[in-house]
């Protein structure tokens, strides 16, 4: 990071070394473009046949034993012989309003190996080599392109870093699941000890603003429980509604870029039961950011993505195996929803690829390029060079409303 | 400015301790390190052939599980045996974390300590599934721990030989195209290991070498080979046939290929003066500061190339260099290092921790750390951890050494000390006012103790 970038970043931060560290009264500018881009990582490798699934297919239905039944039967019908997993029914209100959308036989250019931590790494550099450990980010590298961005124009919310927003611009990093509960002569004392340095005082400064917003909000969202509920926004305390009420709330002021990641989708054994569980949460996620976003949920696009499918046929133990060709979940009012994208490949033996696995037909990252071209206005040559090196973005699906 | 021993302790070691003494000179630092490893003697751990459970225990205990019906008596009783050594191998690694704070509490020569996370870093490696994360610890133990105060060549030597690093880099996917088993098998070369020994380990990314080096690096590096069955080995059926050209040198031949070749190309490329100034520099970046004073630097590439790269002289030349002790700490600590160096004001038992419940350990130390942004033994890529102080000092890093500094010294100790004495554990005589102002001023020994390491100047070194 050059100087002029940290300059910029300690200037987000809130502080200046004259300034009282604890306060932080900065304006900021706002962001020069208005869409709001969320990218959901789930981690694991999500079945995208179970969780869409191609009821017009004639193979479809004799290669899924024992996993469309208990909690796995039944679905919702979407259009054209595609069902809906039974686990996303509180997501058919969205479809219908043109606020979801799927990408079917995608993935990433990873194959073979199906090792869940490259098959990620790959997912969340962007980048078309397999050979490579990768050093940064395709969110990061979007974020290179734009103007005026600040730390808070992006989040992580993980703790560690994550590579997907890892690189030269800056962003913030804050895990919901941090507290910072300090007694009144607590922070009176840090606020002493650290007043005459600049980038540790204006850090914890800006570690004590948000803990305390993210405490005066979990006190609101309580509050305020039946009237989200009513909202069609989910009550309850799991880690997926703090990280999306968070997210929600940073979108809904001068932030524009989050990411977080949902796990669970490693789906190897039981699969019916294990699945229902992940897609509810990752249908609370969708409803909590659409409830806590109001008004700005018509400027934004959450992209759910995984790092590759799983196998088409079950194995022994009720579950699939890795794979390669999988679905993406895509919502939010920005969209131009209610359509699956996809070159349906076919199921029948010969379709598939290496006679397992659904045949990847489209990259996954030309759906988020596509994403970000109509979100955010990007070129599609800096797409295609910068954020995405090497990738053809190929025929526009018109994601974007 | 020359050398000060709070600066010694701090910059260069494992941080103030109220027990042991900090460095009275560079001569003492130098004769320490060239000394025997006593802090390995008194902290022993495991190396690669050493450690349980070993790949090839773990293959084995897989290899059992196989065919077998798993909701049979002897399916339940082999996937219990592999679940067994899965845990014995999560607690090795988290073991290993407590092992490596005790050292750094422990260390009469923090320099030590200080240099192997350094040139473990800088031959980064990663095993981030529960049956192979042990493996790391055992890797630096073996491969960069003896040789850290040796020669560079003989350390990149052992590493190119270390079974984690031939994985981690896919050198055990890399097959000569044209060897008897590549033309069988119709597999070819992974330039992974090729790359990164050039831009990461030696040259450095602005170094003087180009695609073809790679390449033809690639090729050499052909024949070095693991598998848990036979262990390391180089095998010729692997590697290319004829010699390559590597930075304008040839290396093998006609004949049937060699690890020696090898052995002789990285010595030369160890040799090589782009190779000096950026290991060099990197070791500036990492002790002194982001930009180091180009004369320490110039110094210490010096020093490395007329000792034939032997790292003892090159970090002796950073010491003994007034461009080392003068500037103001800009060097933020690293939650490692945070926290090690606050365990050591602490005074807390090394025995103490290394025999903490696994439970304790994990709330304690291994989530908090990565809750600050750096998981053990995991970069996050081949270039290791961060320098940038920007990168650590973050709101969410913040949070998390401030919750740690006020609720966990409490934990680990039966007693925590007076705050008015722990400024001066801490921070040296020279700490500044308003940190003396605050621990007096704290309303219980756990607050008092918690805002010194919190504040400011605990964070830099």
């Amino acid at each position: 990071m050059d100087r002029r970038k940290f300059l910029l970043r300690a200037g987000a931060l809130g502080c200046s070394a004259a300034a009282s560290p604890l306060v932080t009264p900065v304006a900021f500018a706002d962001a020069p473009w208005e869409g709001r881009l969320v990218v959901v990582l789930l981690r694991g490798a999500m079945d995208g046949l179970d969780v869409l699934r191609p009821t017009f297919d004639p193979a479809f239905a004799g290669l899924r034993d024992g996993l469309m039944t208990g909690a796995g039967a039944g679905g919702i019908e979407l259009a054209d012989g595609w069902l809906l997993h039974p686990g996303l029914a509180d997501l058919a209100p969205l479809w219908r309003a043109g606020e979801l959308s799927f990408a079917h036989a995608v993935s990433t250019p990873y194959r073979d190996r199906r090792s869940h931590f490259d098959g990620q790494d790959m997912l969340e550099a962007g980048s078309a080599a397999e050979d490579r450990p990768e050093r940064d980010g395709w969110l990061n590298r979007m974020l290179t392109l734009l103007p005026g961005v600040e730390a808070r124009t992006a989040y992580a919310l993980d703790q560690t870093e994550p590579l997907i927003l890892k690189g030269e611009a800056p962003y913030s990093q804050w895990s919901p699941r941090t507290r910072l509960a300090l007694t009144p002569q607590a922070q009176r004392l840090l606020e002493l000890v650290q007043g005459t340095e600049p980038m540790v005082a204006a850090a914890s400064a800006r570690a004590i603003e948000i803990a305390a917003q993210v405490d005066a909000e979990a006190e609101m969202a309580e509050e305020t429980e039946d009237m989200m509920a009513e909202m069609g926004g989910v009550t309850g305390n799991g880690a997926h509604l703090a990280l999306a009420r968070f997210a929600a709330t940073r979108l809904r002021g001068d932030t524009r870029v989050a990411a977080f990641s949902l796990n669970g989708w490693d789906t190897h054994a039981r699969q019916v039961g294990m699945l229902n569980g992940a897609l509810g949460r990752l249908s609370e996620t969708i409803l909590t950011l659409k409830a806590g976003l109001g008004p700005a949920w018509d400027k934004t696009a959450v992209l759910f993505m995984t790092e590759f499918g799983r196998t088409v046929r079950p194995n022994g133990t009720g579950g699939t195996d890795h794979g390669t060709g999988g679905a993406m979940v895509m919502a939010g009012g920005a969209l131009r929803g209610r359509q699956v994208v996809t070159d349906w490949p076919g199921l029948d033996e010969a379709d598939l690829y290496r006679g397992r696995d659904l045949m990847p037909t489209r990259d996954v990252r030309a759906m988020a390029a596509w994403v970000m071209r109509g979100l955010v206005g990007l070129e599609r040559g800096d797409l295609e060079r910068v954020v995405f090196p090497g990738l053809d973005m190929g025929d526009d699906p018109r994601l974007i409303a | 400015m020359t050398f000060d021993p709070t600066i010694a302790a701090i910059r260069f070691g494992t941080g103030l301790s109220p027990r042991i003494a900090p460095p009275r000179s560079v001569d003492e630092m130098a004769y320490r390190l060239a000394g025997p490893d006593v802090t390995a003697a008194r902290f022993p751990w495991f190396t690669f052939d050493e450690i349980t459970p070993s790949p090839l225990q773990m293959a084995e205990a897989q290899r059992a599980r196989r065919g077998l019906d798993p909701d049979s008596a002897e399916g339940k009783a082999a996937a219990e045996a592999y679940g067994a050594l899965r845990e014995a191998a999560a607690e090795r690694h988290r073991r290993s974390l407590a092992v490596v704070l005790a050292r750094g509490i422990a260390a009469e020569e923090g320099l030590r300590e200080r240099l192997v996370r350094f040139w473990s870093d800088h031959f980064t490696v990663e095993a981030r599934q529960t049956r192979t994360a042990h493996l790391v610890s055992a890797y630096v133990e073996g491969a960069i721990r003896p040789h850290v105060a040796g020669r560079f060549a003989d350390m990149l030597k052992a590493v190119i030989r270390s079974p984690v690093m031939l994985v981690y880099l896919d050198q055990v996917r890399s097959v000569g195209p044209n060897s008897r088993l590549g033309k069988r098998r119709g597999q070819g070369l992974n330039e992974n290991l090729a790359r990164e020994l050039l831009e990461l380990h030696t040259l450095g990314v602005g170094g003087a070498y180009g695609q073809a080096d790679v390449t033809e690096l690639a090729e050499l590096l052909t024949g070095l080979t693991w598998n848990p069955d036979r262990g390391f080995r180089f095998e010729p059926a692997l590697a290319e046939p004829g010699a390559e050209t590597v930075l304008g040198r040839r290396y093998g031949g006609p004949g049937e290929a060699r690890l020696a070749d090898i052995d002789a190309a990285l010595e030369d490329i160890a040799r090589h003066p782009d190779t000096a100034r950026h290991l060099a520099r990197k070791l500036a970046v990492h002790f002194v500061a982001d930009e180091p004073d180009p004369a320490l630097v110039a110094a210490m590439a010096a020093a490395y190339a007329d000792s034939d790269g032997d790292l003892h002289a090159t970090t002796l030349a950073m010491l003994r260099h007034p461009a080392a002790w003068g500037p103001p700490p800009s060097k933020a600590k690293t939650p490692m290092g945070f926290i090690q160096t606050a365990l050591r004001a602490l005074d807390m038992d090394p025995g103490r921790l290394i025999a903490l419940p696994i439970p304790d350990l994990r709330r304690l130390i291994e989530g908090p750390l990565s809750a600050m942004g750096e998981t053990y033994l995991r970069a996050g890529g081949p270039d290791g951890v961060e320098e940038r102080a920007e990168a650590w000092i973050t709101p969410q890093g913040m949070a998390n050494r401030i919750m740690w500094a006020l609720r966990v010294p409490e934990r680990l100790l039966d007693r925590l000390p007076d705050p008015r004495d722990f400024v001066t554990h801490a921070l040296g005589p020279l700490a500044p006012g308003e940190v003396i102002f605050a621990a007096e001023a704290a309303e219980s020994r756990a607050e008092g103790v918690g805002v010194v390491l919190a504040s400011a100047a605990f964070q830099w070194r």
